[in-house]
């Protein structure tokens, strides 16, 4: 049980890689950085993969736990630096460890014509080091150390070419927005505190399940810490109405949109809900509000991807869509089905980000779509991982992406908090997002080449970068076949293995269930028994599959086989067309209803009048009345010998009364 | 009305109008000499007053050596200047009630304190015997004799800052 | 047979005290402000003496004497100054005095 019994080793392998490269980096030939940054999460990979190995010896019933030392002691708060694996925990940390590795191998591709490399991988292994803490902590400040630290890691790199200045905005755009939602994790956080008086994930949790599920109508104590920290999941995985900031992390490099914009960071919050699911389950309210949140913004990002140009732009607002169909899952009560496609995603937006890096490296930093096309005879590598990844994200049988989404629309539609309306958005949202994922596909690789062939040299990227993309290629294939439920007559051993967890702490029965066994289908009461047949049968008839497939053939459609239909359509629907080519001028409404209001009382109220007229001003007048007083007292010095004079007898005057008072009242 | 009676009011009035005299004045060799009328007035109420001692001091040291001096300087510099006052801000406003107010009080108090009424019936009758110059040189050397030594030693202080200030005049 | 009160002679003290700080503060004059300092003193000193007589005691005549002896030395000290000042400024007015300002 070595790793077990030391589990700050994998956080302080990536800690230790950003401090030596951050400090002694700057000199170092490429190869030297490289070690350092890739080999301590490599390092951290292969230590994940024991923790694996270890948890699996033991009993797996209950959470694994190492408390180190007491961080905090104030009055009754308490907070231990300490760290807890459990099913969940390992599901995590594989995907964090595993996905950081491969970003790393081909960050020394991608980057490797940047400034700056030592603090590009300085910067990324601090993120891991932030991620992995905020995965395993055991309590919730610790995790919002995490969260927090995630939230900076995101920040620097975004504006990692800062002299860009719209690289730095859009740094400081994702910290301030996911600040606001900061603000009501925080506020969560300590409604936690003062409820039950510790933030340790298992004293919380044991006094939870004491706690009768609260009514969906009204806002009892534990729907409001659960509304509370979810907001912090909106902020954090970019939900509606904080998406604002992932499309313009766009500016960071590639390889840190693969990384902490698709595959761990903004997955963060939906790690944070399923890990507070005992909570969430007895807020009815709650975990539906995170299910109307998810569905809502599934299908509104979808359709501004349909519009966009930029490559990266396309896959930012596939992110956002996908995040909201992990809250979806957990929305609905299949925690697991939510977990599951927060790792599928992983994989296939990992895989597509790094594609398109690929692509954008081969076009020598080309990223608008329509200036690409017919790439796929030059570079085949990227073109057929990318392929498949677009497969896996439409939900096209047989795909890992098909498995999780459909988990969770069938969550959706039979499971125990089953709602047609959120279905029904899930549903034409796979459509939208198949549509536009082949549109991608085809504008890029497919047609004639709408660039000049004699100015860009399109040619195929270093093995540093597609050896990573393959591997993922493979995991997007055939990472689904983990969780195949029991239609396909093969075992879930993804949701057996994570059944322990969220089976824990349940609520009395006829209340909110959490198993996912539950939700895909196999012993729902409303279903006829079925067997394996009638299951895959449904599965791959089920609308799902029917709009991933149409999609694609929409798709086909306007982009390769009728080209100028497209162009038809844009015209024939201008107005609509214009609104959502603006992603709903949201951006614009945001500047005019906060940001330019926010900045004039900055400038006009705070700056000029509190600042300047009250701060300065009360310190300016207290030095101006010094100064007049002691010009005033100056004038007593004269030289004026006349008035020396007068002054003696003013005092001897005032000393006589003084004097002849005291003696009359001593005498009286 | 008797005799000590008059002598007081007719030599205080003297003293008081040679007071306002000196102020008065526009020269100074004019307030010098007023100022030695107040002096000499002095000296009379002070023998009305049984001390004849110091009365004669006054007059000898006081009048006659001090006020010399005082002649002997205004003479040396030439101080026959005109001169009007130019009253300072302070001196207007606050000098001059100030120092009625001052009169007014002090009067006011000694008028009735205790001791002011004590005497009035009665003490003070003139007693030849006790203030003999004996008795008065007997004090001075023997109860305040360090006060008296220290005092020499101060004229001659005196003395010397003179010299050397008036030396270094020219 | 009726003596005058000593509190006559404490209020003609007072009187004369006031008339020379009204002098004091008054005069343009160096050697008239001196005269008005002289002039208090003296005030004092009718009131020690009046109170000499009053207490039947002598140790105010011994005050008084000393009174007149400092008197004196101030004096001389003090118009050794003021022939030196009117040496260096020319001018008998005190408000040419006015050096002492820093």
């Amino acid at each position: 049980m070595f790793i077990l019994n030391h589990l700050w080793i994998i956080l302080a392998l990536p800690l230790l890689g950003a401090g030596i490269n951050g400090l002694f980096g700057k000199n170092w030939p490429k190869a030297a950085v490289n070690s350092v940054g890739i080999g301590s999460v490599s390092l951290s990979f292969l230590s994940v993969l024991e923790v694996l190995r270890e948890f699996l010896q033991t009993d797996m019933s209950h959470a694994w736990f190492q408390r180190y030392f007491n961080w905090i002691s104030v009055g009754r708060f308490s907070v231990d630096f300490a760290l807890s694996v459990d099913q969940l925990t390992i599901v995590m940390l594989l995907v964090v460890t595993f996905v950081s590795m491969l970003v790393h191998i081909y960050s020394a591709g991608y980057m490797a014509h940047e400034g700056g490399y030592y603090r590009f991988f300085s910067y990324l292994n601090l993120f891991v080091f932030f991620m992995l803490t905020l995965v395993l902590a055991a309590n919730l400040i610790l995790m919002f150390v995490g969260w927090e630290g995630v939230g900076l890691c995101s920040y620097l790199l975004i504006g990692f070419w800062f002299l860009k200045k719209s690289a730095a905005d859009a740094g400081k755009k994702a910290f301030i927005t996911t600040r606001l939602g900061d603000f009501g994790f925080t506020i969560g956080i300590l409604l936690a505190f003062w409820t039950f008086h510790s933030v340790d994930f298992g004293t919380i949790f044991g006094q939870a399940s004491s706690m009768a599920p609260e009514s969906a109508t009204g806002i009892g104590i534990l729907t409001a810490i659960c509304l509370l920290l979810f907001a912090g999941a909106v902020g954090k995985s970019a939900q509606l109405p904080l998406y604002v900031w992932l499309p313009d992390a766009m500016e960071g490099p590639t390889p840190v949109s693969a990384l902490i914009h698709a595959a761990t960071m903004v997955t963060a919050g939906v790690y944070m809900v399923a890990r507070m699911h005992p909570l969430f389950s007895r807020a009815p309210l709650a975990m539906f509000v995170v299910a109307v949140v998810g569905a809502a913004t599934a299908f509104y990002s979808a359709t501004i991807g349909v519009l966009q140009t930029d490559i990266k732009k396309v896959l930012a607002y596939s992110t956002v869509s996908q995040l909201g169909y992990m809250f979806l899952g957990c929305g609905v009560g299949a925690y697991a089905a939510g977990i599951f496609h927060l790792m599928t995603h992983a994989f296939f937006k990992g895989l597509l980000f790094l594609a398109a890096g690929s692509v954008i490296h081969a076009m020598n930093g080309e990223q608008d779509m329509r200036k690409m096309g017919g790439l796929r005879r030059k570079i085949p590598v990227t073109y057929w991982t990318m392929f498949f990844a677009t497969l896996a994200i439409a939900g096209i049988p047989g795909f890992s992406g098909f498995f999780s989404k459909d988990e969770i629309l069938e969550a959706a539609r039979t499971g125990p908090q089953a709602n047609f309306w959120l279905w029904l958005l899930g549903v034409v949202g796979a459509g939208i997002t198949s549509f536009y994922m082949f549109r991608l596909v085809f504008l890029t690789f497919f047609g004639k080449a709408r660039y000049d062939e004699k100015k860009v040299h399109v040619h195929e990227s270093p093995r540093s970068m597609t050896v990573p993309l393959v591997i993922l290629a493979i995991c997007a294939v055939a990472g689904g076949w983990f969780a195949a439920p029991h239609v396909i007559g093969g075992t879930d051993y993804f949701d057996s293995f994570l059944h322990p967890v969220f089976a824990s702490y349940p609520t009395p029965a006829g209340m909110v269930m959490q198993s996912n066994a539950l939700a895909s289908g196999a012993s729902v009461a409303t279903e006829v028994a079925s067997s394996p047949g009638m299951e895959l049968m449904r599965a791959l008839t089920g609308w799902p599959v029917i709009v991933a497939v149409l999609g694609l053939l929409l798709a086909w459609w306007f982009y390769i086989r009728r080209p100028d239909a497209a162009k038809r359509a844009m015209q024939s629907m201008r107005g609509l067309y214009t609104l959502i080519y603006n992603k709903y001028y949201v951006d614009e409404i945001y500047a005019a209803l906060f940001v330019r209001p926010l900045l004039w009382i900055s400038i006009n109220v705070l700056w000029h009048v509190v600042d300047e007229k009250v701060i300065d001003g009360t310190l300016n007048s207290i030095a101006h009345v010094s100064r007049e007083a002691g010009g005033q007292v100056r004038e007593l010095q004269s030289g004026n010998a006349r008035s020396y004079a007068a002054w003696v007898v003013v005092g001897a005057v005032g000393f006589t009364i003084l004097l002849l008072g005291l003696g009359i009242w001593m005498v009286r | 009305m008797s005799i000590p009676f008059i002598l007081f009011f007719v030599f205080a009035a003297i003293a008081v109008l040679g007071a306002v005299l000196l102020i008065l004045a526009r020269e100074p060799i004019h307030s010098a000499l007023s100022l030695i009328v107040v002096m000499v007035s002095l000296a009379v109420l002070y023998l009305l007053l049984g001390a004849e001692f110091i009365a004669a001091v006054q007059i000898i040291v006081y009048a006659g050596a001090v006020m010399v001096l005082f002649v002997f300087v205004i003479m040396l510099l030439n101080a026959g200047v005109e001169e009007r006052t130019n009253w300072s801000k302070m001196a207007k406003y606050a000098g001059l009630p100030l120092a009625f107010f001052l009169l007014l009080e002090i009067a006011h108090w000694m008028w009735r304190s205790a001791i002011g009424t004590k005497i009035a019936n009665g003490v003070g009758a003139v007693n030849p015997a006790a203030v003999s110059t004996v008795d008065l040189s007997t004090l001075l050397f023997r109860d305040y004799l360090f006060p008296f030594e220290a005092t020499s030693i101060l004229i001659l202080i005196a003395i010397l800052g003179a010299l050397v200030l008036a030396k270094r005049g020219e | 047979m009726s003596v005058v009160p000593i509190s006559y002679y404490l209020v003609l003290s007072a009187i004369l005290f006031g008339l020379g700080v009204i002098a004091f503060v008054f005069k343009r004059n160096i050697i008239t402000i001196f005269m008005a300092i002289e002039l208090m003193l003296n005030a004092v000193n009718l009131a020690f003496v009046a109170f000499a007589r009053a207490h039947n005691q002598l140790d105010g005549l011994v005050f008084v004497f000393f009174v007149i002896v400092v008197a004196a030395a101030e004096a001389a000290v003090g118009l050794a100054i003021v022939i030196t000042i009117a040496h260096n400024r020319r001018s008998l007015n005190v408000e040419d005095v006015n050096l002492l300002k820093f």
